[in-house]
């Protein structure tokens, strides 16, 4: 026992003296793994912290576990309503919520009844958590609870003399108060929000209907309402995108592995000669990289937490403004993806190594460590993957129809791969072809080798690929959404002021102020409504020029202005249109009656179905929908004196009056926010790569010395060499580069036509951006020269004993 | 959280859940700003049928003995309690300081269902009126039927998820004010309630039981009882009972128990007249059991001589506060059907 103890330390002791003669090559692979999880990892955290966000606020708020009740499209639901429904032996509780201005903030104010709440099992509500606090709580000033974030930014706040207690539960960005106070916060009156109901509600109650006309049930899960369903798209590609980071992190590894695989041959060869089993060796190479997967993986976790929590503010600021969903800038520690992490670091660091360990496991006892049979094992391999690219691209059209955002991203995978596996034999055969028509010897030389070098290379030449694929694909996405978006913002925004009047009293003194002040004010009411099984929104607008002239319309009937403002027809957003295939003809069933379609219009950075009226058919059908908000046309030049008198007449808060060129600011604000995640994990994609051909080369540059030692013995001088072989990277980037370009339009391409109409229910025309392409090819070419300078600069300044010693140790 | 919300609102809507810690009922907790009770106070109907705003805590609680046309024996409970967060009167609507609970039961010689319900004053969701008499929670309700307006004719409706009744009560003899002149006294530091019943409602009607009706009809109990610090805070619980013998009288004899048991009730004879009985007028012997369904109770003074048993001894109320209340048999020196109630017991 002991003394098989003694030879494993000299065979451990051995293979690691590779390392310690090689620390780049150590650094290489640990910086693989590190790479590969902390980009993993980073996601996941910030996943699991937004997922969980979603799931304390469904918790807490009831929208997860309770059906609701809501007052169909502008009619009201009062106290009133709530006690004659309970009278009649309805288990409800009302819900009161809004948004509520505390200085620069707007947070969320939920409204509850802690005391019918109780009785609504399953699902627990929030509110006073201590004995003694429901009186304070009911009572007026009241208790508020909120999570330290939103206390914080509720500070100094004038909410009426309202006690905020820190509840580390609560949903973020929420307050959570009494009804009757969030009534008097909200400036309500007795109006609530919605009730939520017990699911199972006692025999024999009379039906909703004859209780309180008017009012709609909705059962949890009921389709877009929920954040965490709505959220999912964004998430998905968060994760494919941190799925490709973690694969070209793999290839670095693989490099590195497969290298210090070859270069140990002697090594192994030596201690299996001096008695050494085979299962001794590959024992402790396997427990050799297990250690480096754990240090690397734990490196990465911290690594990973420090981006996430970097990531994180924006994550928050984009999904508040993409999809409104309150989610806390902060992250939580989850032990859960710690071990995620870990638990990829193996997995990776299995399927990186597993090539070498086979090899090894192979390998002839007395085969000598050269490099020829690598490169010839990998040529036949070439067949191999052109073999299972085909299988991958015929997959493609099955994801397609399989449908959804799953299948679309798993053809986005299938594309990807494919392309992928199919670089090198594509290389290969440009190779093959330029060898024909190669002239001299020194050029037949060149290309020759740069084919033999393609197998070492082809894993760090696609994890280049990858890079750049996904930046061209996803660049293209974001610049295309960016110019659609730039563009239907100026046709959308086409009034100078917005003005938001705090009551409808307000309201109509602002209009009748504004009224010889400015050339028009466009009311723009507007009403929550079921639209074709999903909440949304109804909208009454004037007949105005200004909407003829500048509404973003994808498709419309002729005179369907004319129609619209007649109360014939009305507009539909394209995410309904597309969601429940409603084409221009069609009916649409509405609170007060179905309507025929006249139009449909882009409606960007909204996932909810929206439905557009005549004002005089909207005041109609929903009479007491508040009249708060309104457009306000005037010369440009006067806009401004004019929101500031208006301020001053009506002592208006900060964020009333939004003119034009602030409200455009903001949404791009919240755009680019939105895409500065991916901006940031597409530069961490193509650095990773770049470190990939930096590993892949340094790789070949020390098994490729017998190949280099005979040109140089013919009389090439060492720093030509060099040079070929910077140009040879250059040239190999180049051609990668090229190879990406089809490739990225190709993903962009399924993002915008595939994931992003699944995703949002919006398609968006594809614009390619010349200069994006120009710069993610010198973004190729800069990579492969930092890559390739290290190698060349090596072989430059290698001393010509070591280049003799080859020759030496060949016979 | 859920758990966490019912143990505060437990707490405070009358009847907490740590009896051992804090005396059953919370009723031994602070009474800063609330009035207290006050002997020479007397009582004044119709007022005394409605809320007392001004005191912690006060329930309409009626019990009623029921013989079905399958010839069985039914129990049926409505209780009302009201509990004041604050003795403030100036808020109205969502802000009114005062908080309601109900409990509904009807219980069978092999089943027991019940059901529980809470609701916010000053909205009009659970109340009282005095005149004409009406106490509410959502769709239950106790309420004045005669064209008089008084509780003497009454229709008490309640339903649950597997039960539910519809009942008349008509009362056959006159209220009746316990202790002294309504001034029920629960403990020997003087703690005290105002204190009325109304013992002799004939009732009728339907019982509905996992779906399967009843014609019924028996003999209810009404109590009204307010205060705002009955207990002391060494008490932990009481034993209640509202027996009607076949010689026609009644009799409530209770005990709250504490270091030194304390009790009283009062001997009703069948023309309304009432014998007030102090601590050495009763004698209450548990049998087994925890809680114990079967009791042997004894006022000598008025030869009495009985032996109480549940008509079904599981009738625990799994309620926010848990206890136990459900009808029982008499035997011994006269026959009769009552009602028991036992709370703070551990739970089993």
């Amino acid at each position: 026992m002991n003394a098989r103890l003694q030879r494993w330390r000299l065979v451990l002791g051995a293979l690691m003296s590779h390392w310690r003669r090689r620390p780049l090559q150590l650094a290489m692979l640990l910086a693989g793994l590190m790479l590969a999880t902390t980009l993993w990892s980073g996601v996941q955290a910030v996943n699991a912290e937004a997922r969980a966000s979603y799931a304390i606020a469904a918790d807490r708020l009831g929208t997860g576990a309770l059906p609701r009740i809501e007052p169909a499209g502008g009619a009201r639901l009062t106290t009133a309503d709530f006690v004659a429904l309970r009278r009649a032996g309805w288990m409800v509780s009302p819900l009161v919520e809004g948004r509520l201005r505390a200085g620069a903030a707007r947070v969320s104010v939920l409204g509850i009844d802690p005391v019918t709440r109780i009785g609504l099992a399953p699902g627990g509500p929030a509110g006073p958590g201590t004995e003694g606090d429901l009186g304070a709580f009911i009572t007026p000033p009241g208790l508020g609870y909120a999570a330290p974030d939103t206390a914080a930014t509720l500070a100094g706040a004038d909410l009426g003399g309202l006690r905020i207690v820190i509840d580390e539960d609560a949903p973020a960005n929420t307050l959570i108060v009494d009804v009757g106070i969030a009534q008097a916060l909200l400036g309500m009156g007795d109006r609530l929000t919605a009730l939520a109901a017990s699911a199972g509600q006692p025999d024999g109650v009379p039906p909703l209907e004859r209780v309180v006309p008017g009012l709609i049930r909705t059962d949890p899960q009921g389709g877009a309402a929920d954040p965490a369903a709505l959220t999912d798209s964004f998430h998905l590609n968060l994760t494919a995108f941190a799925l490709l980071s973690f694969i070209v992190g793999l290839f670095i590894t693989q490099s590195a592995v497969g290298l210090a695989f070859e270069q140990r041959r002697g090594v192994l060869r030596t201690l299996r000669a001096l008695g050494a089993t085979r299962g001794e060796a590959l024992g402790l190479m396997a427990a050799e990289l297990a250690v480096a997967a754990l240090v690397a993986g734990a490196a990465g976790i911290v690594l990973g937490w420090a981006m996430a929590a970097a990531l994180m503010p924006g994550v928050a600021a984009t999904l508040s403004g993409l999809y409104g969903a309150d989610v806390a800038g902060s992250l939580q520690f989850r032990p859960g993806w710690v071990l995620s992490g870990i638990g990829m670091a193996l997995a990776g660091t299995a399927l990186a190594g597993a090539r070498g360990l086979a090899q090894t496991a192979r390998m002839p006892l007395l085969a000598a460590g050269m490099a020829a049979p690598w490169a010839q094992a990998t040529r036949r391999g070439l067949r191999l993957q052109a073999a299972g690219a085909v299988a991958l691209v015929l997959a493609l059209p099955l994801c397609l129809a399989w449908g959804g955002l799953v299948g679309g991203f798993a053809a986005l995978a299938c594309g990807l791969l494919a392309a992928a596996l199919l670089l090198p034999v594509v290389l290969d055969a440009v190779l093959r072809l330029a060898s024909r028509g190669a002239r001299g010897v020194l050029t037949g030389w060149f290309v020759a080798d740069t084919r033999q070098q393609l197998g070492g290379l082809s894993l760090a030449l696609m994890a280049l690929m990858l890079a750049l694929a996904a930046n061209i694909g996803v660049g293209t996405m974001v610049g295309s959404f960016r110019g659609t978006f730039t563009g239907w913002l100026d046709q959308r925004l086409s009034a100078e002021l917005y003005v938001t009047a705090r009551s409808e009293d307000e309201g109509r003194r602002i209009r009748e102020w504004l009224g010889p002040r400015s050339d028009a004010i466009l009311p723009i009411w507007n009403a929550e409504a079921t639209l074709e099984g999903q909440p949304g929104r109804i909208y009454g607008v004037a007949d105005d020029p200004t909407y003829r002239e500048n509404w973003p319309l994808l498709a419309g009937a002729p005179g369907l202005w004319d129609s619209l403002a007649a109360g014939r027809a009305v507009l539909v957003n394209e995410q309904l249109s597309r969601r429940a295939s409603l084409r221009i003809g069609d009916r649409i069933d509405l609170p007060g009656g179905a309507m025929p379609i006249a139009g449909v219009y882009s409606d960007y950075g909204n996932p909810s179905p929206q439905v557009m009226m005549g004002l005089d058919e909207f005041s109609r059908r929903f009479p007491d929908a508040p009249r708060l908000y309104q457009a306000v046309r005037v010369a440009p030049d006067r806009a401004g004196s004019l929101a500031a008198e208006l301020a001053d007449a009506f002592d208006l808060p900060a964020g009333a009056i939004v003119d034009q060129a602030q409200a455009r600011r903001v949404s791009l604000q919240i755009f680019d926010r939105t895409f500065a995640v991916t901006a940031a994990l597409n530069v961490l994609t193509l650095a990773v790569a770049g470190v990939a051909l930096l590993t892949g080369l340094l790789t070949l540059a020390s098994i490729r010395l017998p190949q280099l030692a005979p040109v140089w013995a013919a009389g090439i001088p060492r720093a030509r060499l060099a040079r070929l072989d910077l140009l040879r990277t250059l040239l190999l980037a180049a051609a990668t580069g090229a190879y990406a370009v089809p490739v990225g339009l190709g993903l962009a391409w399924m993002l915008l036509a595939v994931v992003n109409v699944e995703a949002f229910g919006w398609r968006l025309p594809m614009q390619v951006s010349v200069p994006l392409l120009a710069r993610l090819a010198l973004a190729a070419l800069l990579t492969a020269l930092a890559a390739g300078a290290l190698p060349a600069l090596r072989l430059a300044r290698i001393t010509p004993g070591r280049l003799l010693r080859v020759f030496a140790d060949e016979r | 959280m859920n758990a966490r919300v019912i143990a505060l609102l437990a707490a405070l809507v009358a009847l907490p859940l740590s009896a051992q810690e804090r005396g059953f009922a919370g009723l031994g907790s602070d009474v800063a700003g609330f009035a207290l009770p006050d002997r020479p106070r007397g009582l004044t109907f119709p007022a005394d049928h409605g809320p007392h705003d001004d005191f912690r805590i006060e329930w309409w609680y009626l019990t009623a003995n029921l013989r079905g046309a399958d010839g069985r024996d039914y129990g049926v409970q409505w209780t009302l309690f009201r509990s004041a967060l604050a003795p403030d009167g100036l808020f109205q609507g969502w802000a009114a300081p005062q908080v309601w609970m109900a409990h509904a039961a009807a219980t069978s010689e092999n089943g027991h269902h019940f059901a529980e319900r809470f609701g916010r004053g000053g909205i009009g969701q659970a109340g009282v009126t005095a005149q004409p008499f009406a106490a509410w929670i959502d769709d239950w309700q106790m309420v004045a039927t005669g064209p008089d307006g008084s509780p003497d004719r009454l229709r008490i409706t309640a339903r649950g998820a597997d039960f539910g009744y519809d009942l008349a009560a008509t009362a056959g003899g006159p209220l009746v004010a316990n202790g002294e002149n309504g001034f029920s006294i629960k403990g020997p530091q003087g703690q005290a309630s105002h204190y009325y019943s109304q013992p002799f409602y004939d009732i009728a009607g339907v019982l509905t039981l996992s779906g399967a009706q009843v014609q019924v009809s028996g003999q209810a109990w009404l109590d009204r009882e307010w205060s705002s610090q009955p207990l002391d805070r060494s008490q932990q619980g009481w034993d209640w009972m509202a027996l009607h013998l076949d010689d026609g009288r009644k009799l409530m004899a209770a005990q709250v128990r504490g270091a030194q048991p304390f009790r009283f009730g009062s001997l009703i004879a069948a023309d309304g007249s009432v014998q007030p009985l102090t601590h050495d007028d009763v004698e209450l012997t548990p049998a087994r059991g925890s809680p114990p369904t079967s009791w042997r109770v004894r006022v000598p003074s008025g030869s009495i001589d009985v032996t109480i048993g549940a008509v079904n001894p599981d009738s625990a109320m799994a309620t926010s506060v848990p206890y136990w209340e459900g009808p029982v048999r008499i035997e011994g020196s006269s026959g009769g059907r009552g009602y028991l109630e036992m709370t703070g017991y551990p739970a089993r």
